[in-house]
């Protein structure tokens, strides 16, 4: 399973792996640009709740389970990354989207602060397969995994926002773990965007 | 008159029975191998042999809904008076919000049926095998 990668055939490396520094450059800059419009959009709903917008406790609760699950993906790809198992340039890819859930985080527990609720923290400790995790693919489909439940989950959670600010803000976030998603897939190999909807 | 009320309050209790029983009556037969895929929309928060976000589904048939040891649930949650089989799965799981108001799982449901049964099934294979009953 996975032989390609765990004998390190460059052939199959993923396109990541094969891109040269300066597409990559720009791939991790624009990255970079697109969560900057999910922390906008964000605190635009903050702004608009402060004006006395609709949102109350649920909204609070919803966003509080999107932060435990970010809080989780950060100290996901922090295993990842110190694993030994990740090489360059997905090391690298790894620890850009490591920091795009930082800056989920930060931005969800600043907003629930606005709305007046208490942001839950990073656990002490997280449970994850390790005994799985053999190699880099086995990380890197571990990551996909949890980056494919997180878009279910936004897609889950954008409809039953009360304030519809952070809905489009939830939205923008889920576009953005959409991507880490599909550029996992490739680095696998596989087909990166497998279907033309999401569910 | 109060014959009157008296049956008019027995209608409601039967009619609220038959709505409760309805959707019950009405459950899709389940494929696990559907239900699998269906399940990778819970990956974000859930695992089977582990609380994560949301607690471990391992354990789940016949569980107190809120009971699982040192996980954090809603208040909402721990008082609903839920057993989770399949009938209070299959509500739960097309609208939780409705069937649980106030629980911290923020998710809008499954509306189709065919893959809420599907879901339930594979639940319900895993919690048959080994992987679960290891736990």
């Amino acid at each position: 399973m996975f032989s390609f990668i765990q004998k390190q055939d460059t052939t199959h490396m993923p396109i990541t792996a094969n891109l040269d520094d300066e597409t990559r450059r720009s791939f991790l800059g624009h990255s970079g640009l697109l969560l900057s419009g999910a922390a906008v959009a964000l605190l635009a709903g903050r702004d608009a709740l402060a004006k006395g917008g609709q949102s109350g406790a649920s909204d609070v609760r919803i966003l509080n389970t999107a932060l435990g699950a970010e809080l989780e993906a950060v100290a996901a790809y922090q295993l990842g990354a110190e694993s030994g198992l990740l090489q360059k340039p997905v090391l690298d890819l790894a620890l850009t989207f490591q920091g795009h859930h930082k800056e989920h985080a930060d931005v969800l527990a600043k907003t629930i602060v606005k709305l007046g609720g208490q942001p839950v923290a990073s656990k002490e400790k997280y449970t994850f397969p390790v005994d799985t995790l053999k190699s880099q693919a086995d990380v890197l489909r571990f990551a996909a995994m949890l980056e494919k439940g997180a878009v279910s989950a936004y897609l889950g959670a954008v409809p039953v926002f009360g304030n519809r600010e952070l809905a489009k803000a939830a939205a923008s976030i889920l576009g953005d773990e959409a991507m880490h998603w599909a550029i996992l897939r490739n680095a696998l190999g596989e087909i990166p965007v497998p279907s033309a909807f999401m569910s | 008159m109060k014959k009157f009320r008296a049956a008019i309050l027995a209608a409601s209790a039967v009619y609220a029975l038959l709505a409760n029983a309805g959707p019950a009556a009405a459950l899709a037969h389940g494929d696990p191998a559907r239900g699998k895929v269906v399940y990778e929309r819970c990956l974000a928060c859930h695992a089977f042999a582990y609380d994560r976000t949301g607690p471990r589904h391992c354990g789940l048939f016949g569980r107190h809904a809120g009971s699982v040891q040192g996980f954090a649930y809603s208040d909402a949650m721990r008082h609903s008076n839920l057993v989770w089989g399949t009938r209070t799965l299959d509500r739960f799981l097309k609208n939780p919000l409705k069937t649980v108001p106030g629980t911290a799982m923020g998710y809008a449901g499954i509306a189709d049926r065919q893959e809420r049964a599907d879901l339930i099934a594979y639940l319900k294979q895993v919690n048959d095998s080994a992987e679960c009953r290891g736990q």
